[in-house]
C-alpha cells in the first residue's frame, strides 16, 4: 500500500485533513509531512492578529499521521474503499516546545508501542524544517474495522 | 497467592481507568468492569496489558473477551499462572 492509497482511506477531508505525504512506512512506524496553509481558518482566531498553529491542531496532525495512517498501514490487508476503519482517539499526552507559524512544514515521526485488541499506542514527535523538536508525546486510539457494518446497523 | 491478594492486585491495576468511584470502593468478585466500574473499551485494553505485566502472563483474544468482571479476570489469571 502506498502513500496515496493510505491518504485516500483517511476519514478526513478539508479543512480538517493534516497529512500531505508519507515518506516512510512499516508496521513498526511511519513518517509523514504536512505544510500548514497560511489561509487555514483557525489562524483567524488563534491568536488575534498573531497567527500561531493551535496545540490541538498540532496534536491532530500527529494523530492523523502517527496513529491513523500507521493504523491503516498495519490493517492494510483488511481494508478497501468500501471497508474503511472507524477510528477514535482515546488518549493523548503531548508536550509542546516550539510554535508553528502559518506556512511552516512539519515532519511527524511515529513509532508503534503497542497494537493489541484494536488499540494502537504510539510515541510520536513533530519536527520543523530546521529539524527542531516542536512537540512530542504518546497518542492512543482504537481502530475498528466494521466487517459486519450492515448487520450491526440492523440490530440498532 | 490468596484470593484477597489477587483481588487487591486487580484493584490497583483497574484504579487509573475507572469512572465510577463508588463501585470501585465497593469492588468485589462480582464487580463488572464495564457496567459497574464504567471502564471504556480502550481502557479495558490497558487493564489487560497491565494484568499481563503484573503477572507475567500472555492473554489472548478469547481470554480478553471473557475478562469483563473481577471474577472472570481472576479465573483467567489463575488459569494462566497454573499453566506456567
Amino acid at each position: 500500500m502506498n502513500n496515496n492509497q493510505i491518504i485516500s482511506l483517511l476519514p478526513y477531508q478539508q479543512p480538517f485533513l493534516f497529512v500531505d505525504e508519507l515518506t516512510r512506512m512499516s508496521s513498526e512506524g511511519i513518517t509523514g509531512h504536512y505544510t500548514f496553509r497560511k489561509d487555514s481558518y483557525f489562524y483567524e482566531g488563534h491568536f488575534k492578529n498573531n497567527p500561531i498553529t493551535p496545540g490541538v491542531i498540532l496534536t491532530e496532525c500527529m494523530a492523523q499521521i502517527g496513529l491513523v495512517c500507521l493504523g491503516i498501514y498495519i490493517l492494510k490487508d483488511q481494508l478497501s474503499e468500501d471497508n474503511q476503519p472507524q477510528v477514535a482517539l482515546t488518549s493523548s499526552q503531548v508536550h509542546f516546545f516550539l510554535p508553528v507559524l502559518p506556512g511552516e512544514k512539519v515532519t511527524v515521526v511515529s513509532e508503534k508501542e503497542v497494537f493489541r485488541f484494536n488499540k494502537l499506542k504510539c510515541k510520536v514527535k513533530m519536527l520543523n524544517e530546521k529539524n527542531e523538536l516542536v512537540c512530542r508525546g504518546q497518542i492512543s486510539g482504537m481502530l475498528h474495522i466494521p466487517a459486519n457494518a450492515e448487520i450491526s446497523i440492523k440490530h440498532e | 497467592m490468596t484470593k484477597d491478594q489477587l483481588i487487591a492486585k486487580l484493584k490497583t491495576i483497574v484504579q487509573p481507568y475507572i469512572q465510577d468511584e463508588d463501585a470501585f470502593n465497593n469492588l468485589s468478585e462480582e464487580t463488572d468492569f464495564i457496567n459497574d466500574l464504567k471502564i471504556n473499551s480502550a481502557n479495558l485494553v490497558d487493564v489487560i496489558l497491565d494484568v499481563e505485566d503484573e503477572f507475567d502472563i500472555r492473554i489472548e483474544n478469547d481470554d480478553m473477551e471473557k475478562m469483563i468482571s473481577v471474577r472472570a479476570a481472576m479465573d483467567v489469571v489463575n488459569e494462566k499462572l497454573a499453566a506456567k
